[in-house]
């Protein structure tokens, strides 16, 4: 395994995307964080202190669970189902600019079951994406507005995400998965 | 402690007596989520988009029928309901027989409610849909059970060690079974108390504590459970009169006083004011009638999901 960022490295970027959505967005006004579960919510809450710190507002933040807008539910034959877990958005989304926050992009499919989730509470003005790692093969046309590190990787490689909140370490890494890997 | 479940061992969901512990914790921590879901402006989800749903009831039932329909729905399943008064049954079709006909429209799961016990195992082995059972005469209703105990659960946050006492007709209701299997299952402390007459042979050993004093069941209980008195099958002369039974058993609001500040009252429905429990209690601020009914609807999403969306059984077969 490799590492491809460590925990200074996460730091300064996260606090650059956090800059480029101000930079963006021309200030925090109406704008909202949702982080895709898992990994998204923490960075989400990160990238919300970091906002904070640079413009002295609280901007909204939220978690959200996909896991029942997934295209490939009845497809895994072996394996465990997907934990279903809870989708918390304590705030209006109708007319707002909603910030989506994931770990890693990769087919796309994630973030369009996320686009579908989210458009179920409402109707937000725009939706914008951040992802810590993208690492390209797109099933989906779809593009990150933020983007921490852009990662070429072969599909035999596993990219993983660890933050402090779950994993106790802040790092990203990569790894060589022998035999087949989908 | 076994390993946390990620998913339902079976096709089916017969009763509460076939789950682990895990496999119980797993339904009511994805019924969390799906609580989440009813509480949204759209309050739908797509996972099982094209899954077909066939809610086969041969009891009249508007509670529970509703509520798994509600549960369908919200998870975007298709959901035909088959009323037996217009079915096929009527001409003389036995149940294999109806089995066999709509299993070759290929559903995905089949809900049914029978008057007689086993009839849902019957159809798990002759059918390839999941089975879940919404109620088998005298023997299980297992969704109930779980709504019973996500209702204190979301209460207490936990149910390991409390005091729950069960009070009425423990000779017929399948609400009592399942509630007594999972409830024991997860650790908490069960009282049942009613009439011996009402009482099933072999009650102690279900590993629940018995009694006829509704004052024993009641003292320091974190919640009490009325059964309803199911004047249907009150011929037999279980006790003299319903007045009687109010008098003996009834949940009045100097009961509940023994039972602890914080406790809950339940109730399965369809309520019989004035016979298992007086209108002070339950419509007083102790009261989560309601909540259980809402948490149905949650429930059987989880169930539903986790059977619908396994794709397990062909590995199982």
């Amino acid at each position: 395994m490799t590492v491809l960022m460590d925990s200074e490295r996460m730091g300064r970027t996260l606090t650059r995307i956090a800059h480029e959505i101000v930079e963006r967005n021309r200030g925090i006004d109406n704008i909202a964080l949702v982080g895709v579960r898992t990994r998204g919510v923490p960075i989400a809450r990160r990238l919300a202190s970091i906002l904070r710190a640079v413009t002295g507002h609280e901007v909204a933040t939220g978690a959200l669970d996909i896991t029942l807008y997934r295209d490939d539910l009845m497809k895994t034959a072996v394996g465990p189902q997907p934990i279903v877990r809870r989708t918390e958005i304590p705030f209006s989304i109708d007319g707002r600019h909603i910030v989506l926050v994931d770990d890693v992009l990769y087919t796309g499919r994630t973030i369009r079951a996320a686009l579908d989730a989210l458009i179920d509470f409402g109707r937000p003005s725009t939706i914008q994406l951040v992802v810590l790692v993208d690492r390209g093969h797109r099933e989906l046309p779809i593009k990150a507005d933020y983007v921490g590190k852009n990662v070429p990787t072969s599909h035999r490689e596993t990219i993983h995400v660890r933050l402090s909140e779950i994993d106790g370490q802040d790092e990203v890494l990569i790894e060589q998965v022998e035999g087949e890997q989908a | 402690m076994t390993e946390s479940a990620t998913r339902l061992r079976g096709k089916d969901l017969l009763g509460i007596a076939d789950l682990t512990a895990s496999e119980i914790s797993l339904i009511l921590d994805t019924a969390e989520a799906m609580k989440e879901v009813s509480s949204r402006p759209i309050k739908k989800v797509p996972a099982l988009r094209g899954k077909t749903v066939i809610n086969l009831f041969y009891e009249p039932s508007t509670r529970t029928r509703t509520s798994f329909e509600v549960a369908e729905k919200r998870l975007s399943a298709d959901t035909l309901n088959i009323a037996i008064a217009t079915s096929s049954v009527v001409k003389g079709e036995t149940l294999i027989d109806t089995a066999l006909n709509l299993e070759a429209m290929n559903p995905d799961i089949i809900v049914m409610r029978h008057a007689s016990s086993g009839a849902c195992h019957l159809l798990s082995r002759t059918c390839k849909a999941g089975i879940v059972n919404a109620g088998d005469g005298m023997h299980e209703h297992p969704t109930q059970g779980l709504l019973d105990a996500f209702t204190i659960r979301e209460r207490k946050k936990r149910l390991h060690g409390l005091k729950i006492a069960i009070v009425g007709d423990l000779l017929h209701s399948r609400v009592f079974r399942s509630n007594v299997y999972l409830l024991t299952k997860m650790g908490a402390e069960v009282w049942a108390c009613g009439p011996p007459t009402l009482m099933p042979a072999g009650i102690d050993r279900l590993g629940v504590h018995v009694t006829t004093r509704v004052e024993e069941a009641a003292e320091g209980a974190d919640a009490i459970m009325m059964l309803r008195i199911q004047l249907e099958r009150m011929q037999g002369g279980y006790f003299p009169s319903l007045r009687e039974y109010f008098q003996v058993f009834g949940m009045t609001p100097e009961r509940v006083a023994l039972a602890k500040p914080d406790v809950i009252i339940m109730h399965p429905g369809p309520m019989n004011r004035g016979v298992e429990i007086a209108s002070e209690v339950a419509d007083g601020p102790a009261s989560v009638i309601l909540d259980q009914v809402a948490n149905g609807v949650a429930v059987r999403m989880a169930v539903l999901y986790l059977l619908a969306g396994g794709g397990n059984d062909e590995a199982a077969a």
